[in-house]
C-alpha cells in the first residue's frame, strides 16, 4: 500500500514548465507563482508535518478517546458519547482541582506580579554586587521542577529545617504541618511555585526595563520627578507589554502545572482533593485508575479551559500588543 | 521505473516474509514447540522488570539473564528495569497497544491479567509450564484465567506486621499479639513509653488501605471475598463493617502524626524509614519490606537484630477466617506474539535453581519448592511459615479487583484515615467505579 502511495507522488525535484510557444510574459508570471508555491509548501511542510503529527494528532485522538469507557485494553469499542465528561464535573475531586488551579493562577499573578516588580525595579538601579544578585534570583527557576520539589519536600517535613527555623526565631506557633495539613497544603504549593517561577518574572522585567530609554527617565529627572514618580507615571507604562505576556505565560503554567505538584505533595493528599491540580487528577485517573477514556476527557477538558483562557487574554488584554496577528483590527 | 520495479519487488518479499513468519507464529502458539524448533535461530527477548534500583535484585536478574544466554547461545535477552508504578501503568500498558510488546515483563496477576488475556496479549503458557505450576502450588492460580495459566510468579508471601523487639521488651509485651485486643493493649504500651506504636505511609495510599484489607478479611467470609473479585458488587454488609472496624482502631490514634502525608517506602522519612530507625515500633507490610528496610536504614546490623515479624491478629467472633492470610506476589508473563524461548526462559526463572538465587538476594520470598534454603533471614523464614499454614491466601484486594475499582477503594480509605470520609463511602466509592 505504502508503495503505491509513493510512486503516484514522486519525491523530489522541481519539474519545469517545457520552454515554448507560449506568451513569455504570462508563462514567466505563472512560473514565478507556482516557484513561490513549491517554496511555501517545500519550506513550511517539514514544521507543520511535525506539528500535525506531535500536536494535532494526538489532540483528535483525545478528542475520540474521550468519548469511549476505555481502560487502555485493546481498541475502545465501548462508546459512551459525553458521559466521562458529566462524571468529572460531577466529582468534587475533580471540582477541588479546578479550584487548586484556579488559588495558583489568580495567586501567581496577585503575588509574584507584585514582587517581581519591585525586585525588578531595584535590580535594575546601579549598586555593587547587581550582578550576582540578578543570578541569585534566577537560580530557582534554573533548577528542575523535580528537583524543587523534592527540596522543598524535605525542608517542609515535620520538625525539618524549616520548623526549626521558625522556632528559633520564635515563631513556634506558626509551625503547620505543612504538606499533611488538608487546609494548608495548597498554600505551601502556592509559596513552593512563588519561589520558583518569581526568578522568570523578574528576568522577563528587567529586560522590559533595559529597554525603556534612558533619555526619558532623564527627561522626568530634569522635570523634577522623584525616583517614585519616575517609576509610576514613565517606567510601569512602558512596562506594559512585558508585564502582559508574562501574565500570560504565568496563567497558562499555572493551568497546566504538574510536576512541582506531583512531586510535593502525596497520592493521599492529592486524592483528597487537597492538592491536586487538573494535571495531576488527569495522571491519578487515566494511568493509575486506568481510566484512560475518562483521563482524556479531562485532558480534553484541561485543553479547552485553557484554550479559551489563552484567547480571551489575547482578546482583551495583548490586542494592542499584537494587534492584527490574532485578533482583527478594530474597525 | 527501474525504482519502482524494486520498490514492488521489496513489497512482495516483505509480504512473503511476513507470510511466513504469522505462519511460523501461528504454529507455535498451536501445539507445543517439538524440540527441534526451540533454540534453531537466534533470538533477541526483550524483559521489563521492576527492579531499577542498584542492588541485589537488579544484579541477580543481569545474571540470570546472562546464564540463560550461555546456555543457549541462540538466545539474547535485552534487560529495562523500570520502577514499578511507572512499568505496571504506563509503559506495559502502551506497549501492549503498540505492536511492539517487549517478550517478557512483569504482572501481578488478578484484575490486570484478566484484562490483559481479554484482549489477546498474553500466550497461553498451560501446557508447556505444568511441572512449574505443580511445583509452585496453589499460589500460581493468581496468573490464572478461567483455569488457564498466562504467567509465573518469582515471589510470593502474605503480609503480616513487622515489629522491633527491643521495643516490645521495653515495653512488657511478652509475647507477639495474636487478636487485636492484644494488639490494642501493645498499642497502649507503647504509648506510654513514648513510642509511635505503629507507623503507616498513609501518603503513598495503599500502605493504609492494606489495613482495612485485612478488616475486611476478617469481617468477610471467604466465600464472599471470592464472589467479590468476580462480580464486583460488594453488598455484603461485612464490607461496610471492615471500614468501621478500621475508623474504630484509628480513633485509638496508633500511628504516627500526620499520616496522611507519610511515604511508604524508599525514603528515611517514609514508614519504612521510622521503623527502620527505631521511631516506631510496628508497620503493616508485605515480605518484600525486609530489603525495603535495608535500604532505609542507618545501621542494618541493629536493624537485622531487632527485627521481628507476626501474623495480623485474628478478631474474636469474626465472620472471617482466622487463618486466612493477605497476598501478593510478582510474576512475569510472555506476550502473546513472543517467541517459543520465552516461555523457556519463564521456566528457567520459575525453576528451583535460580529461585534459590533469588531468596539469598533478600528481596522477597521465593516461591518454588527446594529454594526454601536460600533464606537466611529469621523475619523472612516466619513469613515463609505462616505462608506455608495460611488456610487461604486472598491477593492484594486492589490488585483482585483491578486497578480501576482498587483505586477508587483506597481513595475511599484513605479518606476514613483522614477523618473526612465515612465506612459507607468506601463501598459506594467501589460501585461506582466498577461501571466507570
Amino acid at each position: 500500500m505504502t508503495s503505491t502511495d509513493q510512486t503516484r507522488f514522486p519525491a523530489g525535484g522541481v519539474s519545469t514548465p517545457p520552454a515554448g510557444h507560449r506568451p513569455a510574459g504570462r508563462a514567466s508570471r505563472r512560473a514565478e507563482t507556482r516557484r513561490k508555491w513549491y517554496e511555501i509548501v517545500g519550506l513550511t511542510t517539514p514544521a507543520i508535518a511535525v506539528y500535525v503529527m506531535f500536536v494535532l494528532v494526538p489532540m483528535g485522538f483525545a478528542v475520540y478517546y474521550s468519548l469511549y469507557r476505555w481502560r487502555g485494553v485493546g481498541p475502545p469499542t465501548d462508546y459512551v458519547g459525553l458521559r466521562n465528561y458529566t462524571l468529572a464535573f460531577q466529582d468534587p475531586i475533580f471540582l477541588d482541582a479546578l479550584r487548586n488551579n484556579a488559588i495558583i493562577v489568580f495567586g501567581s499573578l496577585l503575588i509574584q506580579g507584585p514582587v517581581a516588580l519591585g525586585i525588578a525595579l531595584l535590580l535594575n538601579r546601579r549598586f555593587r554586587g547587581r550582578a550576582l544578585f540578578r543570578l541569585l534570583v534566577f537560580v530557582p527557576y534554573v533548577l528542575a521542577e523535580v528537583t524543587v520539589g523534592i527540596m522543598w519536600k524535605l525542608i517542609l517535613v515535620e520538625d525539618g529545617t524549616f520548623d526549626a527555623l521558625l522556632k528559633s526565631l520564635g515563631l513556634g506557633g506558626l509551625v503547620q504541618a505543612w504538606l499533611a495539613d488538608l487546609d494548608v497544603v495548597i498554600w505551601t504549593l502556592l509559596f513552593i511555585l512563588t519561589w520558583k517561577y518569581v526568578g522568570f518574572a523578574i528576568i522577563l522585567l528587567l529586560a522590559g526595563l533595559s529597554n525603556v530609554p534612558h533619555e526619558l527617565t532623564e527627561a522626568a529627572a530634569i522635570d523634577g520627578a522623584s525616583w517614585w514618580q519616575t517609576q509610576r507615571h514613565v517606567t510601569l507604562p512602558l512596562l506594559g507589554p512585558t508585564i502582559r505576556i508574562w501574565a500570560f505565560l504565568s496563567m497558562i503554567g499555572s493551568l497546566q502545572v504538574f510536576d512541582v505538584i506531583w512531586v510535593t505533595s502525596v497520592p493521599a493528599v492529592r486524592s483528597l482533593g487537597a492538592s491536586g491540580t487538573m494535571a495531576t487528577y488527569m495522571v491519578d485517573n487515566g494511568f493509575f485508575a486506568r481510566l484512560w477514556g475518562y483521563g482524556n476527557a479531562v485532558a480534553v477538558i484541561l485543553f479547552v479551559i485553557s484554550f479559551v483562557a489563552a484567547l480571551l487574554f489575547q482578546r482583551f488584554i495583548l490586542r494592542r500588543d499584537i494587534e492584527g496577528a490574532i485578533t482583527r483590527r478594530a474597525n | 521505473m527501474a525504482t519502482r520495479r524494486r520498490a514492488g519487488a521489496a513489497l512482495a518479499l516483505f509480504m512473503t516474509s511476513a507470510l511466513v513468519v504469522a505462519g511460523c507464529s501461528s504454529g507455535g502458539d498451536d501445539d507445543k514447540p517439538s524440540e527441534s524448533e526451540l533454540y534453531k535461530n537466534p533470538v533477541t527477548l526483550t524483559w521489563w522488570h521492576n527492579a531499577n534500583q542498584d542492588g541485589p535484585g537488579k544484579t541477580y536478574w543481569e545474571k540470570v539473564a546472562k546464564d540463560f544466554s550461555t546456555a543457549h547461545p541462540t538466545v539474547k535477552i535485552e534487560i529495562e528495569a523500570i520502577e514499578t508504578n511507572q512499568l505496571q501503568r504506563t509503559r506495559i500498558p502502551a506497549a501492549l497497544l503498540s505492536n511492539d510488546p517487549p517478550d517478557i515483563f512483569m504482572t501481578w496477576g488478578g484484575g490486570e491479567l484478566r484484562d490483559q488475556v481479554e484482549a489477546d496479549y498474553l500466550k497461553d503458557i498451560t501446557d508447556q509450564v505444568k511441572t512449574e505450576v505443580a511445583n509452585i502450588g496453589s499460589a500460581a492460580e493468581i496468573w490464572q484465567v478461567d483455569g488457564k495459566q498466562y504467567g509465573l510468579p518469582f515471589r510470593m508471601g502474605i503480609e503480616g506486621i513487622w515489629y522491633n523487639k527491643d521495643m516490645f521488651a521495653q515495653a512488657g509485651i511478652t509475647a507477639p499479639p495474636a487478636t487485636f485486643e492484644e494488639l490494642n493493649a501493645a498499642v497502649t504500651k507503647l504509648k506510654a513509653i513514648n513510642v509511635t506504636p505503629i507507623a503507616v505511609g498513609a501518603g503513598d495510599k495503599w500502605p493504609a488501605a492494606h489495613w482495612w484489607y485485612n478488616f475486611a478479611l476478617r469481617d468477610c467470609s471467604v466465600d464472599t471475598l471470592k464472589k467479590a473479585s468476580l462480580d464486583k458488587k460488594f453488598d455484603d454488609p461485612c464490607f461496610v463493617k471492615a471500614g468501621q472496624d478500621l475508623k474504630a482502631f484509628i480513633d485509638t490514634k496508633p500511628f504516627q502524626n500526620n499520616f496522611i502525608a507519610t511515604p511508604g517506602q524508599n525514603d528515611p522519612t517514609s514508614a519504612n524509614g521510622l521503623l527502620a530507625n527505631g521511631k516506631a515500633a510496628m508497620e503493616l507490610m508485605g515480605d518484600w519490606n525486609r530489603g525495603t528496610l535495608d535500604t532505609v536504614a542507618t545501621d542494618k546490623a541493629k536493624l537485622a537484630k531487632f527485627l521481628g515479624w507476626f501474623p495480623v491478629p485474628a478478631i474474636s467472633g469474626s465472620a472471617g477466617d482466622p487463618k486466612a492470610a493477605l497476598g501478593g506476589g510478582d510474576g512475569f508473563a510472555c506476550a502473546k506474539n513472543a517467541p517459543a524461548e520465552c516461555v523457556e526462559f519463564l521456566k528457567y526463572i520459575a525453576s528451583p535453581e535460580v529461585q534459590k538465587g533469588y531468596a539469598e538476594t533478600g528481596t522477597g520470598l521465593p516461591v518454588a519448592k527446594g529454594a526454601e534454603a536460600g533464606i537466611k533471614d529469621p523475619a523472612l523464614k516466619s513469613i515463609l511459615e505462616a505462608t506455608s499454614q495460611a488456610s487461604y491466601v486472598q491477593l492484594w484486594l486492589d490488585t483482585a479487583y483491578g486497578s480501576t475499582v482498587g483505586t477508587a477503594m483506597n481513595d475511599g480509605i484513605v479518606g476514613i484515615f483522614s477523618g473526612k470520609g465515612t465506612p459507607e463511602q468506601v463501598v459506594e466509592r467501589m460501585k461506582a467505579a466498577a461501571s466507570k
